[in-house]
């Protein structure tokens, strides 16, 4: 394992890329394109406004995909607690539409069921659209430095990292839950027709709202592969691997931790507001410990090591639930059950594991041994990483960091059980 | 295992799960239209999974019983009822998104669904927004009136008022009230306190709990400590099974301080056990020991398609006569159309279970009995005071000089 840190100054020292033919240089960026191209012009134009609605909602689902991959897949924070901050966007866009809708001196609906006779403090600032904005987040962002810098200073992490945000989830549900006055309780925030200018009724201004979606996730997504791909995300990894390590090179692993964490927050911040609109609701529901469960069950299932993998996975279980559900309405349950078991027993990896096994696999025997330094190793095994040593000739590749599976499986510590240990998690 | 048989496996999981996405993805645009065809398509929408199935299960099936009996007797305008069942997951905006697909791709002529006010508060704009319809078969906490959606369980003033009036005739002075956290519970006991300032009735205290809570020594601790002459309780769910549970083992009886539940029905009971609630009472405005001829078929008719240990409750009834009531529109409209169905219900009367049942044409709400009941031993519920006849519903209470400032 000493090559794995002992790489981390080499490559933040010069990150060249690995001498790659053309076609692979450009595969990942390939596939961005034309992965945006299908949600942007194709989706649009077969998919009824109703299931381009359900889409929009899966790929505000993504964007929170895309920042647990960047704290769980390369920063090793298993996060399962990100419902507070798709929350604390969402509440935070919500409130803002619903004093909108109300106007000035109205107080919105569920105020009025609620028995609360004038506009609380707390909310008053949120009227205002650039405030409401920055809130979107800010707050997230906010709570996860303040959280991550005392949990992380503290030198919690695994489990311990892992439970506690899953307290930090049902708090939040019991907190909005019983303030009903100020926040819905249960029922949420419901009925909302306006967002920014665009009619939430009509088909065409839902329709641009999708797209503004689509944009966001790409951006975000970019967001996340440059970061990733940069000397901070090389650190992060690092972090993830050898915290120990890292602390004695002279870094504080807690800042990294604690960066990538609170970028992690804002974007699921980002997305619970967006997500306001698309779905035309927000409750306690979705920001629970099932439903903050259910977000990093996604990008498990498309493979936590890679960002693609992630949206994907966040996409597939979300389409899954709905088509199993209408297509079975008393089973269904059981068959996404099934789905989440099949996929971690034969692919733990997730489906982007699967995908550059396959892709190994087809380069092995097109092009056999000569290259085998540089080719990923063909497997995502444990024998097979343990036997390898880790990534020490083999660098992050910048030009197919879209869906690479491979510096996190030679940088897995498989082959350190201490240091797994460590993390508290599983060497997946 | 080799790698030569991994691998394939992996593969075929990978290509069956791509498949059922594609297989799944095209959009069907020649849905049936509801009108159109040789039978009217509606939607049922409970949750079947999740908390609230227990209770939601019994409402589609009384549900579906409905449809059965129509279909067995014609149907409606000539055509057989088809119904379309779909899981609202006991997720908010599960039963959203669960609408709006009946709507738009099934094209249901209407809907009927919901349990809790957050399931029917997420869906209201969806319904609201398609100008579709809706009916909802729970009593409810009032102070709403879509213009999309009919209510046919009790509104505030068919149930917890007539609650309360009965309280204050039994010359109970100061009441505690004890609610599940959220919504209805909430509002309820807005309501309630209001009526107890203006009735001459203290209220001793006020607890909520989570949904799904189970530990109640400390409720029931003050309830010993503030020693209220009632106790009215908006519990939901199985928190009520530890409620009566440890109030029973606290020592507590029925005699001494009664409860008055509002969410404690037939079905609940055989939850809680017969033994730990009876002798307290219950205020809805059907149980299944109601008498008359309606409801001897009814009760017959559930037991023969669903197994004899069943029972029946309001709810169950409320979803039973909202598929009928719904029937004799359309009849009456000679179309499903929304509009028209909404303009051929007003008024309509129908003899039902609980008794004559009438639609209010100015609210979408129906006028009914309202009843207390006993809880028996053998977990049946015997009535002890009902309203002599149907109330007039009255979601905001308009009726009431001390609701004045609730809503």
């Amino acid at each position: 394992m000493t090559g794995a840190v002992a790489t981390v100054p080499d490559r933040t020292a010069g990150p060249g890329p690995a001498p790659l033919s053309r076609s692979r240089r450009l595969a990942g960026p390939a596939l961005f394109v034309a992965v945006g191209l299908l949600l942007v012009a194709v989706a649009p134009a077969v998919l009824s406004p109703f299931r381009l609605d359900l889409l929009g909602k899966y790929l505000c689902y993504a964007i929170v995909a895309v920042g647990i991959g960047l704290a769980w897949g390369r920063g090793g924070m298993l996060t399962l607690g990100q419902g507070v901050f798709f929350g604390l966007g969402g509440y935070a866009m919500g409130m803002h539409l619903k004093l909108r809708e109300a106007g000035p001196g109205g107080l919105p609906d569920f105020m009025v069921w609620s028995g609360v006779e004038s506009l609380p403090a707390l909310w008053r600032p949120f009227a205002n659209p650039v405030f409401a904005l920055a809130m979107v987040v800010l707050l997230p962002v906010t709570v996860a430095v303040l959280l991550g810098l005392l949990v992380f200073r503290q030198r919690v992490r695994g489990a311990y990292f892992a439970v506690l945000s899953q307290a930090l989830a049902a708090a939040f549900v019991i907190l909005l839950v019983g303030q009903q006055g100020l926040t819905g309780g249960t029922n949420g925030l419901t009925n909302f027709q306006m967002f920014y200018g665009l009619d939430l009724y009509q088909p065409g201004d839902k329709r641009f709202l999708y797209l503004v979606v689509v944009a966001v996730l790409g951006t975000m997504f970019l967001l996340a592969w440059q970061l990733s791909r940069s000397r901070f995300g090389q650190l992060l990894v690092a972090v993830r691997d050898g915290e120990d390590r890292v602390r004695f090179l002279g870094y504080e692993p807690a800042v990294v931790k604690t960066i990538a964490f609170a970028v992690s927050a804002g974007m699921a911040g980002i997305a619970g507001a967006l997500f306001v609109p698309m779905v035309g609701l927000l409750s306690p529901a979705n920001l629970g410990i099932v439903a903050s469960l259910e977000l990093l069950i996604g990008v498990a299932i498309g493979g936590r090591f890679s960002l693609a993998g992630a949206v994907g996975g966040a996409l597939l279980v979300n389409y899954a639930k709905t088509i199993f559900s209408e297509e079975s309405a008393d089973n269904w349950i059981y068959l996404q059950g099934a789905m989440f078991v099949i996929v971690m027993i034969w692919a733990p990896r997730g489906l982007a594991g699967l995908a550059a096994d396959a892709r190994a696999a087809v380069r092995h025997r097109r092009r056999p041994p000569s290259r085998s330094v540089a080719a990923p190793i063909p497997s995502g095994t444990p024998s097979a990483n343990g036997s390898a040593p880790p990534g020490s000739a083999d660098p992050v590749d910048p030009a197919r960091p879209v869906d690479d599976a491979r510096p996190a499986d030679q940088i897995e510590p498989t082959g350190v059980p201490a240091v797994a240990a460590q993390r508290g998690e599983e060497p997946a | 295992m080799p790698r030569g048989v991994r691998k394939p496996l992996v593969m075929a999981v990978a290509a069956a799960l791509l498949l059922s996405a594609t297989g799944c993805a095209e959009d069907p645009t020649a849905a049936s239209g509801a009108g159109s065809g040789s039978t009217i398509k509606v939607g049922i929408l409970h949750s079947l999974s999740g908390t609230m199935a227990i209770s939601e299960v019994t409402v589609r099936d009384a549900e579906l019983l409905a449809i059965e009996e129509i279909n067995a007797a014609g149907g409606v305008l000539g055509k057989k009822i088809e119904p379309v069942v779909e899981d609202g997951a006991s997720d908010w905006p599960t039963f959203a998104e669960k609408a709006q697909k009946l709507i738009s791709q099934d094209k249901v002529a209407t809907v009927f669904g919901g349990w809790t006010s957050a399931s029917r508060k997420a869906m209201l704009p969806v319904f609201e927004r398609n100008k579709a319809l809706l009916w909802y078969p729970v009593q409810y906490e009032g102070l709403e009136s879509s213009p999309y959606i009919f209510y046919t369980g009790a509104t505030t003033n068919q149930q917890i008022v007539p609650g309360l009036d009965y309280l204050k005739e039994q010359g109970k002075k100061s009441i505690f009230l004890v609610g599940s956290d959220y919504v209805f519970p909430r509002t309820a006991n807005k309501i309630i306190k209001a009526y107890a300032a203006a009735n001459g009735m203290t209220v001793l205290g006020e607890e909520y709990t989570p949904l799904g809570h189970t530990e109640y020594s400390t409720v029931v601790n003050k309830l010993q400590q503030a020693k209220p002459d009632a106790v009215f309780n908006t519990l939901n769910g199985d928190s009520n099974v530890a409620f009566f549970k440890q109030l029973r083992s606290s020592g507590i009886t029925a005699a001494a301080m009664p409860t008055v539940s509002v969410s404690v029905a037939e079905e609940e009971v055989v939850g809680i056990g017969p033994e730990n609630v009876a002798g307290h009472l219950v205020a809805w405005n059907y149980y299944q020991t109601t008498s008359g001829a309606r409801n001897d078929t009814f009760v017959k008719a559930f037991k023969g398609k669903y197994g004899a240990a069943k029972v029946t409750s309001d709810p169950m009834e409320a979803g039973y006569n909202a598929v009928y009531l719904w029937a004799e529109s359309v009849k009456k409209a000679g179309s499903v159309e929304v509009e028209a169905v909404k303009k051929a219900s007003a008024g309509i009367s129908l003899e039902t279970p609980e008794g004559t049942v009438t639609i209010d044409g100015e609210n979408q709400h129906v006028f009914k009995t309202a009843r207390i009941g006993l809880v028996q031993p053998d977990g049946q519920i015997k009535e002890v005071w009902n309203s002599g006849k149907p109330i007039k519903p009255d979601p905001y209470l308009k009726g009431y000089p001390w609701a004045t400032g609730l809503s």
